[in-house]
C-alpha cells in the first residue's frame, strides 16, 4: 500500500485494515439477513390469505431484530473507527437515510402491532408492514446508487440511483423468495417459486449495471479491472455469479415438478446461489473501491480514528464476534426446519 | 436564536430522537428482570398463574424490545450526522464506549429475544430461562455502557488532549469516572420503578374490570412491593447525585435549585418561575436554609448562584421546573407505592380507590424519567463534553431544511407510534380479560356446529 503513503507493520496501517474488513462483513451480513427478511415483508402482499402471511412472517419473527443488530455494528464501526468518512458520507445520504429509517421504524414496529393491536387494525399494520420493507430496500438501494457514483449532486446520478433502488428490491424479493421456499411447504412454496422467477431478471440486471457503471466512475477502477493480468485474476466472478444464476433459473423451474411429488430435495439451491451472487458482487465491489471510503476522495487510513483506540475495540471484536457467531449459529439451529405457528 | 438555525434543529430533533428512545429501553431492562422473577417462580413452585404473568409481560416486552431497537438505530446515524463535532473531537473516548455496547449488549439480547420469544417446546426449560437471563443481563449491560459515556460527559475523566483531541490514558478512570456510579444506579432504579408502576397500573386496571385470574393479583402484588421498596432507596441515591452534581457541575445546582445569588444559608425554593431577563425568581415561595442544609449538610454553607458563572450557565427555567416534576412524581410514587403496600399487608387487597390511582399512574415512570433526563442534560448547557466541548462547536454543516423536513416526520411517527404502543398495551389487558372471563363462565352444555 505504498502508493497510499501507509506502513502495513505499523498500527496505523494494519488496524483500519481489518476494521474496513469488519466493517465489509458486517454490512455483507446484514444485506443478506435483513435482505430475505424485508424481500419476506414486500412478498407479503401476494399472500392468498392471512395463514399464509402468518406463516411469512412466522418465518423471519424469531431473527429480524438480530438481523437488524448487524447494521447497527457496521454504521458503528464506520462511526468509531472512520468517524471522517461517517460525517461526509451520513450527511451527503441525509435524505435517503431519514427515509431508511422511517421506513425501518415502521417495518419494525408493524411485526408486533401485527398481531397485538385490534383485529380491524391488522390489515392497517400488515400494509405498513409491506410499505416499510419496500421503501428502506429502495433507499438502501439508491444509497449503494449514490455510493458507487461518489456522491454526485446530478441528475444522471440520482437517476442511476434510483435504478439501483429498484435492482435492490428484486434482489432482496429474490432472497426472501427463496428463504421461503426453503422455510414453507405447500401452495405458499409453490407460490414462492414463481415470485422467485419473477425476481431473477431484474436482479441480474441490477448486478449488470453495478458492474457497468462502476469502472467508468474512476479511471482508477477501471484500470484495476481492465489492466493485464489483474483481468484474469477477476474473470472468476463474473463467471461464478453467470454459472450461479444458471444453476438458479434451472433450480426454479425444476422445483414446481418436484414439489408436486412432494419431493423437498434441492429447495434450498434457490437461497444458496442468491446467497452466493450477493457475495460475489459485493467482493467486486469492494475490489474496486479499496482502499476508498468515499471514491477518491477519503481513503480508510485518512479517515481512521487513533490506532489506540481502534486497538482497544480490536480486542473487543477478536474476544466477543466470534461468541456472538457461535449464538447466532445455535439460534439458527433452534429455528432450523420449515417454519411453524409461532406464539408466546 | 433563530427558529430555522441549524444548531437549534439539530438539537430538537436529537433530543426528540432520544427522548422517544429512551422510553422504551427504560421498560426493557427492568421488565426483563421481572419476567426472569416470574419465570424462575414458575419453575421454583410449578404454579401456572406465574406462567400466565409470564406469558402476558413477554407480549409487552417484545413491543416494548422492538420500538427501542428501531429506536435506537436512528440514535446510532444521527450520532455522526446531528454531532459530527462530538466524534472528532472524543471519538477515541465514545467510539470503544458504543463499540463495547453493540459488540457486548445488542447481539446478545436480540438474539436470546428470538429464543425467549418463540423458543419455548424447542429448547430446555433451562435454555429457555437461560436466555431469558440473558436478554435481561444484555439490556442492563447496553445501560452499563451507554451510562459510562453519558457520565464522562457529564464528568470527563482519565483522558488528555492532544491536538484538540481527546487521547484516553486509563481506561479504569473513562467508565468509573466521578458520576458514573450515581448514574449508572439512578437509572437502575428508575427503570426499576417504571416497570414496577406499569405493572401494578395494567394490573390494577385488569382488577377493577373484575378480572379474577391469580396472576393478576400476584403482578399488583409483586410490583407494588417492589416499587415501596426501590422508591426510598431512589430518593436517597438522588440525594447522593446531587452531592456529585454539586461538586462538578455546580452550574447546574444552581439551576436546580433557582439561585441566583451566591449565598450563605440559601433558601430552598419550593416554586418560582424564574426569569432569566431580570435573572431573579417571581412568585418565590421558599424554606429558609434549607437548600445549603441538604446540599452542603451545613445551616449557613455557601451555594454558588447562576450569576457567579458568567455566561457559561444552563438556561434555568427548564432545568428549575423539570427537577419540580421529577422530584413532585417521586414523592408523589412514595406516597401510593406505601399506602397501597400497606392496604396489602393489613387487608390483603386493594380498594377502588387505590386501584384507580395506580391505573392513573401507569406511566408516571416515564414523566419522572423523561423529566429527569432534562434536568441532566439541559443542565449541561452550554457544553456537550463539561469543559470539553459546547454542543455548538459539535453541530454539524446539515441544512437548517433537510433537518426541519425529517424533524417533523419523525416527530409525527413518534407521536402516532407512543399511542399504538398505549392503546396495544390496554388492549392486550382488555384481551386478556375477555380471556379469563369466558374460562369463568360454566360450561354451557356441548354446542355441535
Amino acid at each position: 500500500m505504498s502508493e497510499f503513503g501507509v506502513n502495513l507493520f505499523t498500527p496505523a496501517g494494519w488496524l483500519p485494515l481489518v476494521f474496513a474488513l469488519v466493517m465489509a462483513l458486517s454490512i455483507l451480513a446484514y444485506v443478506i439477513l435483513d435482505g430475505y427478511d424485508l424481500g419476506v415483508g414486500m412478498l407479503l402482499k401476494k399472500a392468498d390469505d392471512l395463514s399464509q402471511k402468518d406463516t411469512m412472517i412466522a418465518s423471519i419473527s424469531p431473527f429480524w431484530d438480530a438481523n437488524e443488530t448487524w447494521l447497527v455494528l457496521g454504521i458503528g464501526i464506520l462511526l468509531v473507527a472512520f468517524p471522517l468518512a461517517h460525517g461526509v458520507i451520513l450527511g451527503a445520504l441525509y435524505l435517503p437515510v431519514a427515509l431508511m429509517l422511517i421506513a425501518l421504524t415502521l417495518r419494525g414496529v408493524a411485526f408486533d402491532f401485527r398481531v397485538k393491536a385490534k383485529a380491524q387494525h391488522q390489515p392497517l399494520w400488515d400494509h405498513v408492514f409491506y410499505a416499510g420493507s419496500l421503501l428502506a430496500s429502495w433507499s438502501q438501494g439508491f444509497m449503494l446508487g449514490q455510493f458507487i457514483t461518489g456522491f454526485r449532486e446530478e441528475l444522471n446520478s440520482y437517476l442511476f440511483s434510483a435504478l439501483i433502488g429498484f435492482c435492490l428490491i428484486a434482489g432482496y424479493r429474490l432472497l426472501g423468495a427463496g428463504w421461503l421456499i426453503m422455510k414453507t411447504e405447500g401452495p405458499l412454496q409453490y407460490k414462492a417459486v414463481k415470485w422467485a422467477q419473477r425476481s431473477l431478471w431484474l436482479t441480474a440486471a441490477g448486478v449488470l449495471a453495478i458492474s457497468a457503471a462502476t469502472p467508468w466512475v474512476s479511471s482508477r477502477i477501471f484500470d484495476k479491472w481492465f489492466s493485464f493480468p489483474n483481468v484474469l485474476m477477476l474473470l472468476p466472478i463474473p463467471v461464478m455469479t453467470l454459472v450461479l444464476f444458471g444453476v438458479m433459473a434451472r433450480s426454479l423451474a425444476r422445483l414446481p415438478v418436484r414439489l408436486a411429488q412432494d419431493n423437498q430435495y434441492g429447495t434450498a439451491v434457490p437461497f444458496a446461489c442468491t446467497v452466493g451472487v450477493f457475495m460475489l458482487s459485493f467482493y467486486g465491489l469492494a475490489y474496486s473501491i479499496f482502499p476508498w471510503l468515499v471514491i477518491d476522495r477519503i481513503t480508510i487510513w485518512q479517515a481512521a480514528s487513533a490506532p489506540e483506540a481502534l486497538l482497544v475495540i480490536f480486542y473487543g471484536v477478536v474476544v466477543v464476534l466470534p461468541i456472538i457467531i457461535g449464538y447466532t449459529i445455535f439460534a439458527y439451529r433452534v429455528f432450523w426446519g420449515k417454519a411453524t405457528k409461532l406464539s408466546y | 436564536m433563530e427558529l430555522l438555525d441549524p444548531v437549534v434543529l439539530a438539537r430538537i430533533q436529537f433530543a426528540a430522537n432520544i427522548t422517544f428512545h429512551i422510553l422504551f429501553p427504560t421498560i426493557s431492562i427492568g421488565l426483563g428482570w421481572f419476567l426472569l422473577f416470574f419465570k424462575i417462580r414458575f419453575v421454583a413452585t410449578q404454579q401456572s398463574h406465574w406462567m400466565d404473568a409470564y406469558q402476558f409481560w413477554i407480549k409487552i416486552f417484545a413491543l416494548t424490545f422492538a420500538l427501542g431497537v428501531v429506536s435506537g438505530i436512528t440514535m446510532s446515524f444521527q450520532f455522526g450526522t446531528n454531532w459530527p463535532g462530538f466524534m472528532n473531537t472524543v471519538g477515541n473516548v465514545a467510539g470503544p464506549l458504543l463499540a463495547y455496547e453493540v459488540l457486548t449488549a445488542f447481539f446478545l439480547e436480540a438474539t436470546m429475544l428470538g429464543i425467549m420469544l418463540f423458543g419455548r417446546g424447542r429448547v430446555s426449560e433451562r435454555v429457555h430461562t437461560l436466555a431469558t437471563f440473558l436478554v435481561a443481563a444484555g439490556t442492563t449491560a447496553s445501560a452499563f455502557w451507554i451510562l459510562a459515556l453519558n457520565s464522562w460527559m457529564h464528568t470527563p475523566a482519565g483522558y488528555t488532549m492532544i491536538n484538540g483531541k481527546a487521547h484516553v490514558t486509563s481506561w479504569m478512570a473513562v467508565i468509573f469516572n466521578p458520576s458514573f456510579p450515581y448514574r449508572l444506579t439512578h437509572m437502575l432504579i428508575a427503570s426499576g420503578l417504571t416497570v414496577a408502576f406499569l405493572l401494578a397500573g395494567i394490573s390494577a386496571y385488569r382488577w377493577l374490570k373484575n378480572d379474577k385470574a391469580r396472576d393478576v393479583m400476584a403482578t399488583l402484588r409483586t410490583a407494588v412491593f417492589v416499587a415501596a421498596i426501590l422508591i426510598p432507596l431512589q430518593i436517597i441515591v438522588g440525594d447522593l447525585h446531587g452531592l456529585n452534581t454539586l461538586k462538578y457541575e455546580p452550574a447546574k445546582i444552581a439551576a436546580m435549585e433557582g439561585i441566583w445569588d451566591t449565598q450563605a444559608g440559601a433558601p430552598a425554593v419550593l416554586i418560582a418561575i424564574p426569569d432569566a431577563a431580570t435573572q431573579s425568581n417571581h412568585y418565590e415561595l421558599a424554606i429558609p436554609k434549607l437548600a445549603s442544609f441538604y446540599l452542603t449538610h451545613d445551616w449557613h454553607g455557601e451555594i454558588k448562584g447562576i450569576k457567579a458563572f458568567g455566561e457559561q450557565h444552563p438556561p434555568v427555567a427548564p432545568v428549575f421546573f423539570a427537577f419540580r416534576i421529577m422530584v413532585g412524581v417521586g414523592l408523589l410514587m412514595l406516597a401510593v407505592s406505601w399506602f397501597v403496600a400497606w392496604q396489602l399487608h393489613a387487608r390483603k387487597n386493594i380498594t377502588v380507590l387505590s386501584a384507580k390511582i395506580l391505573v392513573a399512574m401507569t406511566f408516571a415512570g416515564w414523566i419522572a424519567l423523561v423529566s429527569g433526563w432534562y434536568v441532566t442534560e439541559i443542565g449541561r448547557q452550554p457544553w456537550l463534553v463539561y469543559g470539553v466541548l459546547t454542543t455548538a462547536q459539535a453541530a454539524s454543516a446539515v441544512s437548517a431544511k433537510n433537518i426541519a423536513i425529517t424533524l417533523l416526520i419523525y416527530l409525527l411517527l413518534y407521536v402516532a407510534l407512543l399511542i399504538s404502543y398505549i392503546s396495544v398495551i390496554f388492549h392486550l389487558a382488555k384481551k386478556a380479560i375477555y380471556k379469563n372471563d369466558l374460562a369463568e363462565q360454566p360450561p354451557q352444555g356441548v354446542q355441535h356446529v
